[in-house]
């Protein structure tokens, strides 16, 4: 692929993109202006439609879909929520993004607020990143200055007020219904649905709640059009996508790639992720958060059918979970040789457990036992049976609970047996090997063993 | 009772800021600033006690067990005493792909404390928490507001170095 387009990022390197004047410089609410000037909401509506865009915090959902469901009873207020609560692991994309330019999120919230005709909207960050709470509002201070939040904005009598809310550490909360919860100033408990927050959400009232990065890409889209943008891409994947990378790459960081690029291409090209570590090679990948099935070298850079393997929402996910996995949240966690995949699969189940709230008990209890069995394998205490009970506990979590949290738990422990298993069995014929420092499952301890 | 409200009271700068904060939400869900004013008092106390949860309940208007139940729900609050500096270190996967296990051990043993712990003389207490969004930047630490990112052994040193003097 030639040149990438950058969508979101093409200014993030400009010294002090992060104030006002200088976002401006860069074409900064130029897409606001024409959007509050020369558009009614339903055209932003329909611009955002037309796009094809699919929001980015995890589950794909098209945002002008989401948009057109949201109730609009005579005399209740509306309100717009943007998720920056970010707490998936491997996800790092709108950290950077807020961080960086926070107008950006503040010319989106504008433009969408308008075309939802939301008079207060909320942009609730994980509260560990308090300073980039203070960044937002600092920028908001400065738009508000400029005359682009408020009352009358641009004179064009739209009311708007836009709220930074702190979470208090809780990875559940980027659960929607659980933000709404927090928000309202409760424990993050996620409410069943229906009713969906486009009819109940904050205070009972219609809601629409989307991430940082969907909300971003208003902008360009204003600026440019909706059909614009659906034309970047591909097929249902439109537009670009931030890509936030770590593990055992030369060059971790958040990247914007347009949805499409070949897999390889992203892990090996200089442009990209550089390649593995020096002397390693790549062992598998986690592709889009924590929470997606993690696959082999061979599955992810290949479909099952010997097709490349893009970046796309329908490339990851060929072949269902059997051989794919998912787009998620764009959380890229690559892994070399020396890893343990036991490990690193007891390592998410704690971070499940620690994080589930416990409402339900498929979920509270479930992810509790895959710590606890995957603790002994890893050190060494397990037995064959533990990985057949691993897969059980899994599948009585999934689709069995409230939010989809528990699905989230029991797709990685599923998919590290799935693909993995002989490491499991290692760890049960050599105990004393699994627990030697520095001893991983590999072809070289395979063949050590033969 | 009133003794304790006069340990627990905010500063004057901060019950302005609460009363700015309550003006955010809509008339009667003043709830909606409880986790805006713990953050506030946990900047100003270092830690919540369940007096400064019953005084939170009282600037708020709402019951102290809605306080208590939130307090105690959310990682971020201390409920117990904590040292001068807390050191929040990310336990989770990608992290510790990118080598945390080894600099937090390193942490732990100069600091002499297990997680959770405070050193004898106050100044620092280790926790453990889970993924901080700064994966691709890991092994990372928070003191306070500030991240600490790419850490190494040596990084972790000097950051200690410099918080001791
Ligand atoms: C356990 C859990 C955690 C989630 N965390 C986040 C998050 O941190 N950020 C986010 O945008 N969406 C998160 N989501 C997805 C949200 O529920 C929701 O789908 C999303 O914010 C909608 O925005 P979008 O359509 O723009 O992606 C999470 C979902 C679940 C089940
Ligand atoms: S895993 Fe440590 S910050 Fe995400």
């Amino acid at each position: 692929m030639a040149e990438s387009i950058k969508i979101l990022t093409e200014h993030f390197h400009q010294e002090g993109i992060e104030k006002l004047d200088v976002y401006k410089k860069h074409g900064g609410y130029a897409g606001l202006e024409k959007a509050l000037k020369t558009m009614s909401p339903e055209q932003v509506v329909e611009e955002v439609k037309t796009s094809g865009v699919r929001g980015r915090g995890g589950a794909g959902f098209p945002m002008g879909m989401k948009w057109g469901f949201l109730a609009k009873p005579e005399g209740v207020p509306r309100y717009l929520v943007c998720n920056g609560d970010e707490s998936e692991p491997g996800t790092f994309k709108d950290h950077y993004l807020m961080m960086k330019c926070p107008h950006l999120l503040i010319e989106g919230m504008i433009i969408s607020s308008f075309a939802l005709g939301a008079n207060t909207s909320f942009i609730y960050v994980r509260g560990e990143l308090m300073y980039v709470i203070n960044i937002l509002e600092k920028a908001i201070a400065e738009a508000k200055a400029a005359g682009y939040l408020g009352k009358n904005i641009l004179g064009t009598g739209f009311d708007l007020e836009l709220v930074v809310q702190p979470g208090g550490g809780a990875y559940i909360c980027g659960e929607e219904t659980a933000l709404l919860e927090s928000l309202e100033g409760k424990r993050g408990n996620p409410r069943n649905k229906p009713p969906f927050p486009a009819v109940k959400g904050l205070y009972q009232c219609p809601t629409v709640v989307n991430n940082v990065e969907s909300i971003a890409t208003t902008p360009w889209i204003m600026l440019n059009g909706g059909e614009a943008y659906s034309k970047i891409g591909i097929g249902r994947s439109t537009g670009t996508k931030l890509i936030s990378a770590s593990g055992h790459v030369k060059n971790p960081g958040v990247y914007e790639i347009e949805l499409g690029l070949p897999v390889e291409e992203f892990i090996y090209s200089d442009q990209y992720l550089g390649g593995i570590r020096e002397g390693h090679d790549l062992k598998a990948v986690v592709a889009g958060g924590s929470s997606v099935p993690i696959l082999p070298k061979h599955l992810i850079l290949k479909t099952a059918a010997g097709e490349p393997r893009l970046m796309s929402y329908e490339s990851l996910s060929e072949g269902g979970f059997a051989s794919g996995t998912m787009l998620g949240s764009g959380g890229f966690i690559a892994m070399d040789e020396t890893t343990c995949i036991v490990r690193n699969t007891w390592n998410f189940a704690r971070f499940y457990r620690h994080e589930s709230c416990g409402q339900c008990s498929p979920c509270r209890e479930g992810t509790g036992w895959m710590e606890k069995v995957l603790y002994r394998l890893e050190h060494g205490k397990g037995n064959e049976r533990d990985i057949d009970l691993l897969v059980d506990v899994a599948k009585k979590i999934e689709g069995n609970t409230i939010c989809p949290l528990g699905d989230a738990a029991a797709w990685p422990v599923a998919s590290a047996i799935r693909h993995f298993r002989e490491e499991f069995e290692w760890h049960v014929r050599h105990p004393e090997l699994a627990i030697a420092p520095g001893a991983v499952f590999n072809k070289e301890t395979e063949a050590v063993l033969n | 009772m009133h003794n304790m409200t006069a340990t627990v009271a905010f500063t004057p700068e901060r019950l302005e800021k609460v009363k700015e904060i309550i003006g955010r939400y809509p008339e009667g869900k003043q709830k909606s600033a409880l986790l805006p004013v713990l953050h506030l008092a946990q900047e100003q106390h270092g830690w919540v006690s369940s007096e400064t949860m019953d005084y939170v309940a009282e600037l708020l208007n709402i019951q102290p067990v809605e306080v208590y139940e939130v307090a105690t729900f959310y990682t971020m609050f201390h409920l117990e005493p904590v040292g001068k500096h807390v050191i929040e270190y990310c336990r989770t996967g990608p992290c510790c792909t990118m080598g945390g296990e080894e600099v937090y051990a390193h942490l732990r043993e100069r600091l002499g404390i297990e997680t959770g712990e405070t050193t004898a003389d106050g100044k620092f207490t280790i926790k453990e928490v889970e993924c901080l969004a700064a994966c691709g930047w890991g092994p990372c630490f928070q003191i306070r507001e500030k991240y600490y990112m790419h850490l190494t052994n040596q990084k972790v040193d000097e950051i200690i170095d410099e918080l001791s003097k």
